[in-house]
Order: C-alpha cells, then sequence, then structure tokens
C-alpha cells in the first residue's frame, strides 16, 4: 500500500470516531502524558475506561477514582495496576518463594479472575488492584477512610472465605495471616453483606 | 468421473508415497492436487492438527479423516496466559473427546494447549481408547489428580504424560500408585506442575524402577533434594531431568550421594526444576554439565556469580532459560562460552517493581547477539533499550527466527536519544528476513509498523501493546504482512477503519485479538454481518454491548475464521456477530 493511500485514510471520516477521545495515556483525564520514568505510574486500562460511557457505576466514578489513584501512587514500589503487563505467567511461579492464587468472585457477575496474594504488600494495594479489575463496580473501601458516595451504582464488600470455611470482612485480620488464611475473595453486595454481620469496619489499616 | 491417464499410480502407491510426506502444510498441499489424491491423503493421514478448536468441528475433522492416530487441539488465544481471557471463555475438550470415543477406538495421542479438561474428560479417554499412548496436556486447567488416576490405572499402553504448565487440583498425590505393578512403558512424564503438598515418593520410585525405558522425568517442587539420589538412581538412561525442590540443610553424605547418582547418568542432556535452589549443591550438576545441550533455569533465585560458573562449565548448551539474575555480566560470559546457543529466555525476578533490582539491560543481549552465530531465538525481558543496540543485534543476527523484547515500562523510549524504537525494530525486520515471531515493546509510532508491512514478509505472529499512534499502523501489518497468521493486540489507539478495510485479510489468519484498543461496536457487528467464514466474538465484562452508545468501543475482541459456524458454548460475557447479531441483542 502507498503511503497516498495510507493517508487517505487517515483522512476519510470515520463516522464521529474521535480517536483522542478513546487515545490511551498512562496519566490521569487532563494530565500530560507519562512516557518514560517518573510521576505516579498508571495502568491505561483505567485511563481508557474512564473514557468510556459506562451506564453501570455511578457517576462520582472520577472522583472516587481520583482518590484511590493518588492513594495508589503514594503507596511503595508494587505495580499491580495493569492486568497482564509485563506478560509474565502467573502460575510460572518464578523467582518467589510461593504463590498464592486465589479466584476472585463478584456478585452478579459472570466471571471469575485470578489475583496472587503475594505480589501485594497491603489491603490498598489488593483493593486498588480489584477496583481495576473489576472497573465497573463501585468497591468499598473503608481503607482509605473517604466516603464513596453511591448515586446510581450497587455497592459492593469485599469478603473472603477463610481456611475454616468462614467469610469474613476483608481487613480484619493483619495482612500477612490474611494472605495466609485467605482461599477465595468474594466481592458481596453490601445488603447482602449486612444480613452476614459483616458491615463493621475493619480493624486493620493499610500501614499494616 | 476420472480421467484414468496412462501414468497414474495405483492408490497403494500413492499411499505409500504419501507416508513419507509428515508436516501438515505438505499434506494439505497435497490433497489439493487432484480429487483422487484428496481421497487417498485423507484415508491415510494419521496425524491431525487444529490450531483453533472452534475454526472446525470434530464431526468435521472425523469425517475428513476417518483413521487418524493422532490430534492436536489449540483452545485459549495466547493472551489468556496473561489473565486477559475471563475464566470460562471456553476452549472445552470434551466434546471433542466425546465424537471421537464413538469414531476411533485406535486413537493413540492426544496434545492440547490451552484448554479445559475436566477429569470427565480424562476418565473418557482412558476408558475409549485401549492402544492410548501419548498425553500432552500443555497450559490447560479445569481437571484434578482424580482424572490422573483414571488414566494410570487404565492406559496400559501409555507412554508419554506429559503436564506442562497446567493448573491442576491437587486433591491427593496418590494418584501415581494407580498405575499397575505390571505397567512398565512409560517413557517421559513430566510432573512438574503438580502441587507443593505431598508427594508419594514410594510409588514414585517403583514407578521409575520397572519403567526402563523411562527417558524424560521432570519432578514436581514437592520432592526433596535428597530424594533425588533415589530415583535418579534407578533411571541412569534418562535423556531429560527435572528436579524439585534443590534445597536442603547441607550435608555432605546428600551431597556426594546426588553428585554420585548424577554422574552416573551418561545420556543427561536436559535439566530443569531447581526451585529454592542453594548455591552449595549446584556443583553436584558439574558433571553432567558438558554434554547438556538445555538448561531451565527459570526457577532458580541464585545470583550472577554463581550463574556464571553453572553456565561455563556447559559449552555445548543449545537452549537456556534463565532468570535476569543472571546480569550482563553472566551473559558476556554465555556468548563467550556457548557458542552453540539457538534460543535464550531471560525472565524478570522482580517484574512488578518499579525499580530495576539487577544489572541486566540492553548490553546482555547485545553480547549474546554478537557472541552466538547461532542464535535464532529469544524472548528477553529487560528495562531499558537503545535503537542503536536493537540496529546492532539485527545486523549481527540476521538468522533470528523468533525475536520477542518485553522492556518492563510501556512506552519507555530509547534511552540514549529518547525517542522511540522504530528504527531499532525497523532493522530487526529488515535484517532478519526469516523472522517468524516478533513481540514489540517501548515506545513505538506508526513507524514501526511501516517497517513491519513493508519487511516482514515471513513474519507468522505478531504481538503489540501499547503502540502506535493511529489506524495507520494496524493497517501497514494488515495490508503488508503476508505470512501473518496471528496478531495479538492490547492497548493500542487501533479502531475500525484499519479493521474493516482489511476484513478479507482476516480470512487469511488463524486469528486476530484486538482488546482495550479503540474499536466500536458497530464496526464489529458490520464485520460480523459482511464475514460469515469470521466469527467475530466481543468479549466484554461490563455487560451486553448494545446496553451502550453503538460508537462505544468493545473492550475485547476475538476474530477468527472458522467453517463451523458460531460456536454455542460461549459464557454470558461473550457474543458473537453475525448476520443475525442485530435481531438477537435488541
Amino acid at each position: 500500500m502507498s503511503s497516498e493511500n495510507g493517508k487517505r485514510l487517515l483522512e476519510t471520516d470515520a463516522g464521529g470516531l474521535n480517536f483522542e477521545a478513546t487515545e490511551l495515556t498512562l496519566g490521569l483525564p487532563g494530565e500530560p502524558r507519562v512516557t518514560s520514568d517518573g510521576g505516579a505510574k498508571l495502568g491505561s486500562k483505567r485511563g481508557f475506561s474512564e473514557t468510556v460511557d459506562l451506564k453501570l457505576g455511578d457517576n462520582n466514578r472520577e472522583v472516587k477514582l481520583g482518590h484511590s489513584l493518588q492513594e495508589a501512587a503514594k503507596s511503595p514500589v508494587s505495580k499491580t495496576q495493569v492486568v497482564g503487563w509485563p506478560p509474565v505467567r502467573g502460575f510460572a511461579k518464578r523467582g518467589k518463594k510461593s504463590c498464592k492464587y486465589v479466584k476472585v468472585a463478584v456478585d452478579g457477575a459472570p466471571y471469575l479472575r485470578k489475583v496472587d496474594l503475594e505480589i501485594y504488600n497491603s489491603y490498598q494495594q489488593l483493593l486498588t488492584s480489584l477496583e481495576d479489575m473489576f472497573s465497573c463496580f463501585t468497591i468499598r473501601n473503608y481503607l482509605n477512610e473517604k466516603k464513596i458516595e453511591q448515586v446510581n451504582g450497587i455497592e459492593y464488600m469485599p469478603t473472603y472465605e477463610d481456611k475454616d470455611g468462614d467469610w469474613m470482612l476483608v481487613g480484619d485480620v493483619p495482612w500477612q495471616m490474611f494472605v495466609e488464611s485467605c482461599k477465595r475473595l468474594r466481592l458481596m453486595k453490601s445488603s447482602e453483606a449486612v444480613g452476614l454481620g459483616l458491615t463493621t469496619g475493619p480493624k486493620y489499616s493499610s500501614t499494616n | 468421473m476420472h480421467k484414468k491417464m496412462a501414468f497414474s499410480f495405483p492408490d497403494e502407491v500413492l499411499e505409500h508415497v504419501f507416508s513419507f510426506i509428515q508436516s501438515d502444510k505438505d499434506r494439505n498441499a497435497v490433497s489439493m492436487v487432484c480429487k483422487s489424491w484428496y481421497e487417498i491423503e485423507r484415508w491415510c493421514r494419521r496425524k491431525v492438527f487444529v490450531g483453533n478448536c472452534y475454526a472446525v468441528s470434530p464431526r468435521m475433522v472425523i469425517r475428513r479423516f476417518p483413521e487418524f492416530r493422532s490430534i492436536e487441539l489449540k483452545g485459549k488465544p495466547h493472551f489468556a496466559d496473561f489473565n486477559l481471557v475471563p475464566d470460562g471463555w471456553g476452549g472445552y475438550v470434551f466434546p471433542w473427546i466425546a465424537e471421537m470415543a464413538g469414531a476411533y477406538p485406535w486413537l493413540e495421542e492426544i496434545r492440547l494447549k490451552r484448554m479445559v479438561v475436566t477429569d470427565e474428560s480424562l476418565e473418557l479417554i482412558a476408558k475409549s481408547f485401549k492402544n492410548f499412548k501419548v498425553l500432552v496436556l500443555s497450559s490447560c486447567e479445569g481437571f484434578s489428580t482424580d482424572g490422573l488416576a483414571a488414566i494410570a490405572a487404565s492406559c496400559k499402553n501409555l507412554k508419554e504424560l506429559d503436564l506442562r504448565d497446567c493448573e491442576v487440583d491437587d486433591l491427593s498425590a496418590h494418584w501415581l500408585s494407580h498405575f499397575p505393578e505390571t505397567y512398565t512403558s512409560l517413557v517421559s512424564l513430566n510432573i512438574s506442575c503438580l502441587g507443593s503438598d505431598e508427594a508419594s515418593f514410594s510409588a514414585l520410585e517403583r514407578l521409575v524402577r520397572r519403567c526402563t525405558n523411562l527417558k524424560t522425568l521432570r519432578l514436581n517442587r514437592a520432592v526433596p533434594l535428597d530424594k533425588i539420589a533415589n530415583i535418579l538412581r534407578h533411571a541412569p538412561q534418562l535423556v531429560e531431568f527435572g528436579t524439585g525442590t534443590y534445597t536442603a540443610d547441607v550435608r555432605p553424605d546428600v551431597y556426594s550421594d546426588l553428585a554420585g547418582v548424577l554422574s552416573s547418568c551418561k545420556e543427561l542432556k536436559s535439566l530443569s526444576g531447581f526451585w529454592d535452589v542453594i548455591p552449595d549443591y549446584l556443583p553436584a550438576i558439574y558433571p553432567v554439565c558438558s554434554k547438556l545441550t538445555s538448561l531451565n533455569l527459570s526457577y532458580a533465585t541464585i545470583q550472577s556469580p554463581d550463574l556464571i560458573k553453572l553456565v561455563s562449565h556447559c559449552p555445548n548448551l543449545q537452549r537456556l532459560l534463565v532468570l535476569d539474575y543472571i546480569e550482563d555480566s553472566g551473559l558476556e560470559v554465555l556468548a563467550s562460552s556457548c557458542k552453540d546457543l539457538q534460543e535464550l529466555r531471560v525472565f524478570p525476578s522482580d517484574p512488578f517493581g518499579a525499580e530495576p533490582n539487577v544489572s541486566l539491560t540492553e548490553q546482555g543481549l547485545v553480547a549474546v547477539s554478537l557472541g552466538c552465530p547461532k542464535l535464532q531465538s529469544v524472548l528477553y525481558f529487560c528495562r531499558r533499550m537503545s535503537n542503536e543496540a536493537l540496529v546492532t543485534i539485527a545486523r549481527s543476527r540476521p538468522n533470528f527466527t523468533r525475536f520477542r523484547l518485553c522492556i518492563i515500562e510501556p512506552k519507555t523510549a530509547d534511552y540514549l536519544t529518547l525517542e522511540p524504537l522504530d528504527v531499532g525494530f525497523g532493522a530487526i525486520v529488515q535484517y532478519c528476513k526469516d523472522l517468524r515471531r516478533l513481540s514489540l515493546s517501548g515506545l513505538l509510532t506508526d513507524r514501526v509498523f511501516e517497517y513491519i508491512g513493508t519487511y516482514a514478509k515471513k513474519l507468522e505472529m505478531l504481538s503489540v501493546a501499547f503502540a502506535g499512534d493511529s489506524d495507520l499502523g494496524l493497517h501497514h501489518v494488515l495490508s503488508g504482512c503476508e505470512s501473518l497468521r496471528k496478531l495479538e493486540i492490547r492497548d493500542c489507539p487501533f479502531g475500525d477503519k484499519a479493521l474493516l478495510a482489511n476484513a478479507a485479510k482476516l480470512e487469511t489468519m488463524r486469528s486476530l485479538w484486538i482488546s482495550s484498543c479503540a474499536v466500536s461496536f458497530a464496526a464489529c457487528k458490520l464485520l460480523g454481518q459482511k464475514m460469515p467464514r469470521l466469527n467475530v466474538e466481543v468479549i466484554d465484562e461490563r455487560g451486553p454491548p448494545d446496553s451502550r452508545p453503538e460508537n462505544c468501543p468493545v473492550d475485547k475482541l476475538y476474530i477468527y475464521r472458522s467453517i463451523a459456524g458460531p460456536r454455542f458454548d460461549m459464557p454470558p460475557f461473550v457474543w458473537t456477530m453475525d448476520e443475525d447479531s442485530g435481531l438477537r441483542l435488541s
């Protein structure tokens, strides 16, 4: 194909598709594009979902994300935001002593995800990663102590099943103990969690 | 109505000639010569390869090839390895087993990749095929050790059981005891993926002892170092061996036992395993190093000095898998010691860390490319790259057939000039004329795709992430890469125009994966309507695509050619776009 054809390709109207709006960047919307080291490295998947008009979830999505993105930027080191990047095979267990894969289910969603608890250092990192993975659901995040305004969205509470088969609220025990005892995660609708007596806030903050 | 030519051969003669033609490509070519060759060929094809299990139905395969003995099937797209394909997507092997169980009592070999295999499927295999010999499950999931027990108990002629990189539900290690005491035909056993909890050592030892033809044995992490000597003692004929955990309290008797047993394995060519390795026990393998052609140290968390010592003992190495602990210095030693090296894979020890934890840069790759004249396949994870390095690599190593580079931070520019890496990758495709597989990374504009479209004429598989500026990039690839079979793209600004303009190209490829890009639902529907021989599948976890405006980009799109029509085993988050999709969705 000659470059002339290529040029014509660019100039034809794509039926109103605004490529810039869907262009993926690594920063918050409105911030300059981050291309090399430095600054908050944020998953482009997050940037992408912000430009898409989601009917699910709440209108305060940007505000909520803004808060948790800032939280993620402050938390040390671990890069867990971009799903499937770098492309290392999950269950290859390379270079790590152990690997703790647990399934994550979300009430009302027809799919499961798996996360490796070993790659996180704190509840905050885990929850940030879950928010990214299930970006259309509003996950109640006690730990940053900001009241998440619930407009249209349904609130979910992160719970887990421990070694004894009991369902607990994520954040109830020290992080390391949680990693050891967690068998699976479930993002439960808040309305259901009330029935199970899981409404009290967790005792352990993200600093543990 | 055939015209009998004076010089035509009887069918048996042709069949005999065809039996020397093994490759699928050649077989397919033979079958297209004329109708009678098609007929003869289909009756004598013994091995069938199906690159996409949804491209054809089991019944169609059985109808065309009534007497095959061996089948290879692939299921999920490659990006499933990186968690991009949600659980439940598909790739179930059971329908295939069920059809073949009825038609083919004499099936001998099943090889599966990225498929969902249930215990039910394994039990059906064990029950249905009396002469079953080879089961290779690569990156499969969905089964437990109960299914394996069924295979062990029933398959009296089993020669090969290989579970590489599978996810297995480890219910009990005692499945190994289900191999009867009379069973001795095992040649290859790979259980390296099995869990770390318990292992039935005595059953394993007895199995190894009585299977005197055993050539390949890859143990799992649960087998401790001090048990290895007992196992190896009974298998000095091993050619390929994978250790379990390679750590123990340092004890001279354990060490000398191990060293002694290893040195009596005169045929050993390949080593792997080495979980939790401690350097003190490494010298035990030095006696076998000079014969080693393949070494997999990708679980070995030892540092550069120990890796250097090890590698210097292996002058005949052809294949090395290692963590980036080897560092540039180690790769320089590799380059000077291992002149037969053909394949190198360097994995990141800390892929999610923000800062480099080891001194591994582009220099290591340059050293190996310059020093190893036979190097043709590379998978390299690093944190910085330059166009200069890539050009040097391309010029010195034009024989690359597989080049996969992953610069860990997306959109990383040339660290020397801060420019995109277009020119560097351009050099790779320009100089490496036989390049079949390429993975890109770093900061890349549409220009790199122009180079690829222009030069990469033999390229069969391309992986792209966080690259390009516009649809022009995708257009260059789809219109220029004549041999392209598989294209996988994520997080690039590619949209409708290039896809629709090159719709016909998609029928010449096996599949296209495109996720987190800018392809609209409208374009997907159009493609599905216009191209009946493509399955256009939208994967969207946010809910039905028609609950959003039509010009909204879809989350993930998987397009593949198929003569089986749309599939019916899709989960709720996958929609097929076909001629009727407009009607069905609303």
